[in-house]
């Protein structure tokens, strides 16, 4: 078994590697890459137009706020959600582990659309039930709909997640930290969890990037975020472009998250370091 | 490979893409014998999909009368209504039959044959809403369901700027969010409404009025959606429409239908 304690593949500097010149497969890949490139910068310098631009930017600005609180929102809300189920996961008592186990197959089992429409369209059809419970302020509105749906979906990937890093961790530490006499607080909270965070960060990154994505299915019940904005615009000029700005946005996203996490990740692995 | 046969293969696919965007395309010697039509098939009563699956409704049936009356013989397919203009342009199908008005925006992407009918738009509410009339002043504050990059979306935003417009993905969502309360009001073609209306599922509401068609918004009415260029096509809808107009075809699928003149004037 792989100790955890042993630095993860990413730490080590990728400059050791020897050098190679590279295959003729990576030169034609490369190059298609580079075509790929070289056209959408041309395609966007032609039809570059100032009126769309000033039109559909603010609106896209909007669009990718959304997005953004969107899927900030949800993921707190489900890390939140995330953290009884992957005790329940994990633990003894099977009344505990069946329910949550049911929760993390249902929800990872079924598809993110079908789950949204049933909780949207689905529960508008009981507003008196709703109502007499006090929670149709909360179900009418698709803002929360929205958040409610992807907060209950990413907290069964997140659950998965944070259970499999907690069990990551050597059974020797918990022992350890105990015959120091740490209490199990203690433990988890200095010895466990910044040890489990190592392994559950990647994965966690890969969540975020796809609820960034997943969420533009919001817009089947009306919320609309980055894509569907887009949508809207593509709807009024009928032009490619549209969907390529969306692309972009996208695009430098996933990128942010990607350079934070490795930020995070040096930072993390520092006393890995020699 | 050399960084400059790289450049040289990408200038020439360039070249290429462009040559192929620009192209003068005709179909003068092409053999319409076989025309494939797509429909959206979720905008009762003009294209649907009854419980066996089959496509239905005015739209399809007055297709089959104008494939009738060119003598050739038409497929159908369906299509999302957001994808359904670039569907066209792709070559997915040849000619879009889904009660697509004929605006100037989408003038620019397609070619449209004459119209084939023209009904006003309509606003729907509930039977015991509060909205007396469809003024703008009435709907101030309220929330506004309508089809997502439709006409009737546009028309509800220019019509109704201080109510708030939901844009729904297709028209069976927002009657479910009518009928559950979400919205107080939903704009639509008035034939969709009034069909509604009709029905069961519309038992929770009532139609509160047509509203006024904006030409710049709706433009010259419903046509038949082809690519630009094929011009030999357009010609042979637009002889097809003329003839079953002439020879009582048109009015026996209306009479199917509606029972008023749904062709406009």
């Amino acid at each position: 078994m792989k100790n955890a304690l042993d630095p993860p593949l990413a730490a080590t500097p990728p400059d050791v590697l020897p050098r190679r010149r590279p295959g003729f497969a990576g030169v034609l890949a490369l190059g298609a890459w580079l075509l790929a490139g070289l056209s959408l910068v041309a395609y966007l310098a032609a039809a570059w137009n100032p009126d769309l631009l000033a039109r559909y930017a603010p609106i896209y600005l909007s669009g990718l706020w959304t997005t953004i609180q969107l899927v900030a929102i949800s993921f707190v809300a489900g890390a939140l959600i995330s953290v009884p189920v992957a005790l329940g996961r994990g633990s003894k008592g099977f009344v505990q582990r069946d329910l949550s186990t049911a929760y993390v197959v249902l929800f990872r089992g079924t598809p993110f659309i079908a789950q949204l429409f049933l909780i949207y369209y689905g529960f508008g059809q009981f507003r008196d039930f709703f109502e007499t419970i006090g929670l149709w302020g909360f179900f009418r509105e698709p803002w929360y709909c929205a958040i409610f749906a992807l907060a209950l979906n990413t907290a069964a990937y997140q659950a998965e997640i944070l259970r499999g890093a907690v069990a990551s961790v050597p059974k020797g530490q918990w022992e350890g930290a105990k015959s120091l006499g740490l209490s199990r607080l203690t433990t988890l909270r200095k010895v466990i969890l910044p040890q489990a965070a190592i392994v559950a960060l990647r994965p966690y990154t890969n969540e975020v990037i796809l609820m960034v994505k997943a969420s533009a299915i919001v817009a089947i019940i009306t919320v609309y975020d980055l894509l569907g904005e887009t949508r809207r615009a593509y709807s009024r000029t009928f032009d490619f472009q549209t969907y390529i700005w969306a692309a972009i946005l996208y695009l430098l996203i996933v990128e942010l998250l990607r350079h934070a996490t490795n930020f995070a990740e040096r930072r993390l692995t520092r006393h890995l370091r020699r | 490979m050399t960084l400059l046969k790289t450049l040289v293969l990408a200038g020439t696919a360039l070249a290429f893409a462009a040559g192929a965007a620009s192209a003068q395309d005709t179909d003068a010697g092409k053999d319409w014998s076989t025309v494939v039509i797509g429909t959206e098939g979720a905008y009762p009563p003009f294209n649907f999909l009854d419980a066996s699956g089959q496509l239905q409704g005015f739209d399809v049936d007055v297709a089959k009368a104008l494939c009738e009356q060119m003598k050739v013989t038409c497929t159908f397919v369906t299509q999302d209504w957001d994808g359904m203009i670039p569907a066209l342009q792709n070559g997915n199908f040849d000619a879009l039959i889904a009660s697509m008005s004929i605006t100037p925006e989408r003038e620019e992407q397609i070619a449209f044959t004459d119209k084939y009918y023209q009904t006003p738009p309509a606003i729907a509410v509930p039977k015991d809403s509060d909205i007396a009339e469809p003024t703008a002043a009435a709907l101030d504050g309220k929330v506004i369901g309508a089809q997502t990059a439709t006409t009737h979306l546009q028309a509800a935003e220019s019509l109704f700027p201080d109510a708030e417009v939901r844009p729904y993905p297709t028209a069976e969502e927002y009657k479910l969010d009518i009928d559950s309360g979400r919205v107080d009001a939903v704009v639509d073609d008035v034939v969709v409404l009034s069909e509604w209306l009709k029905s069961d599922a519309g038992a929770c509401c009532k139609l509160l009025g047509t509203l006024p068609a904006d030409s710049a918004i709706y433009g010259k009415g419903i046509g038949i959606g082809l690519r630009k260029g094929d011009e030999k096509l357009r010609t042979m809808f637009n002889e097809a429409i003329q003839a079953i107009r002439a020879n009582g075809k048109y009015k026996e699928v209306q009479d199917k239908y509606f029972d008023f003149d749904v062709y406009g004037s």
